[in-house]
């Protein structure tokens, strides 16, 4: 691959990622629903995952599985199968936590019936 | 005023991450590249499984897995008992959905395609793309199919139970039989037949199957109490 081409990539890739977890946690910060700082830590997870993902990869890699076209092409060079696998935990995790907060969001919703944070006086900083 | 705050604090951020992940370089070899070869080398010659992500979280990392699977119930149940709600108050959907006759009949037909696409992704688990939590996944994703376009299509939660606790029971047994039989917890003590074969890797697709049923069983009761939640008058 070109160079120049292959340093745009670079920088897009690790931009991108940055600037998804970037967003999310301006979402969780500012925004005045609930609802809308749990998507946004969400987003920010997602951003991190990306993140872990694209430091694995290796010029020229494929993805690491030994399948028949693996065993006789003649690309040899496998990427980091070590991230994969973290992200793979990682993403349960990221649901089960996704999960409690949206359950105590709509616990929070059935007493206090409103989702601004202003209203609910107990969570303001 | 707060707002400049936070974007000062992320453009502060998002300038530290860019210069240090830049300056790391994408496609570069940068982690120990032993690790990496030692997990390749291992997967493919020992073990006879094709996925090396599914080798790793399976049988490298299995105690981590059977970890991951319990902080799964233990949101699950979090969650359960969060929104708990007396007996009388249960029963009615919060969440309707006057669906047309085309989204009815339609999600009818594949529903089947997706609980076999589901079943298909975990059982190759070791061999293809995907495994137990991403096949589960999809199996719940089915059951939100049925669960939006039948007002009154109901999951019974005896059997969830009863399906989640018995692939539980599964993981932590062939573990068990590990500990007897190799030596360790969750040793591999079957044979690992030839690579790229439906039955090899020793106990990876035994357990894959026990974890894709145990995370379908989750989500679809996680679906099914969301959706039953009653909303505030």
């Amino acid at each position: 691959m070109d160079s120049s081409l292959f340093q745009l990539l670079n920088y897009g890739v690790y931009g991108t990622a940055i600037l998804v977890m970037l967003i999310g946690l301006y979402g969780a910060l500012v925004k005045k629903s609930l609802l809308k700082v749990v998507i946004g830590l969400s987003v920010m997870e997602s951003g991190l995952n990306l993140l872990i993902v694209a430091l694995g990869y290796l010029k020229g890699g494929t993805a690491p599985i030994f399948s028949e076209g693996f065993l006789n092409g003649s690309n040899k060079i496998m990427v980091d199968p070590v991230p994969q696998a973290l992200v793979l935990t990682a993403i349960v995790i990221g649901f089960g936590v996704t999960a409690v907060a949206l359950s105590l969001v709509i616990r929070l919703y059935r007493h206090h019936g409103t989702l601004n944070i202003d209203e609910i006086r107990n969570l303001k900083w | 005023m707060k707002k400049v705050i936070v974007i000062l604090l992320l453009a502060a951020l998002g300038f530290y991450l860019g210069t240090t992940f830049f300056n790391i370089g994408f496609g570069d070899p940068h982690f120990a590249n032993g690790v990496k070869d030692f997990y390749l080398k291992e997967t493919v010659d020992n073990l006879h499984v094709s996925n090396t992500v599914t080798s790793i979280v399976v049988n490298f990392r299995g105690f981590d897995t059977l970890g991951e699977v319990t902080v799964l119930f233990l949101a699950v149940t979090a969650l359960g008992s969060i929104l708990y709600k007396r007996r009388h108050e249960v029963g009615t959907r919060s969440v309707l959905f006057s669906s047309s006759s085309v989204v009815t009949a339609g999600s009818k037909l594949l529903f089947p395609a997706v609980i076999l696409l589901g079943v298909y992704v975990f059982v190759h688990g070791h061999l293809s793309p995907g495994g137990g939590f991403q096949g589960g996944v999809i199996i719940a994703t089915g059951f939100l199919l049925m669960l939006l376009s039948y007002e009154n299509y109901s999951v019974s939660h005896k059997w969830l139970s009863i399906v989640e606790s018995l692939a539980g029971i599964v993981f932590a047994g062939v573990g068990l039989l590990g500990f007897i039989n190799g030596g360790t917890f969750l040793q591999n003590f079957l044979p690992t037949g030839v690579l790229n074969n439906l039955f090899s890797g020793g106990v990876i697709p035994i357990i894959y199957i026990a974890v894709g049923f145990k995370v379908a069983a989750e989500l679809t009761g996680v679906i099914y109490t969301v959706l039953h939640e009653k909303g505030v008058k």
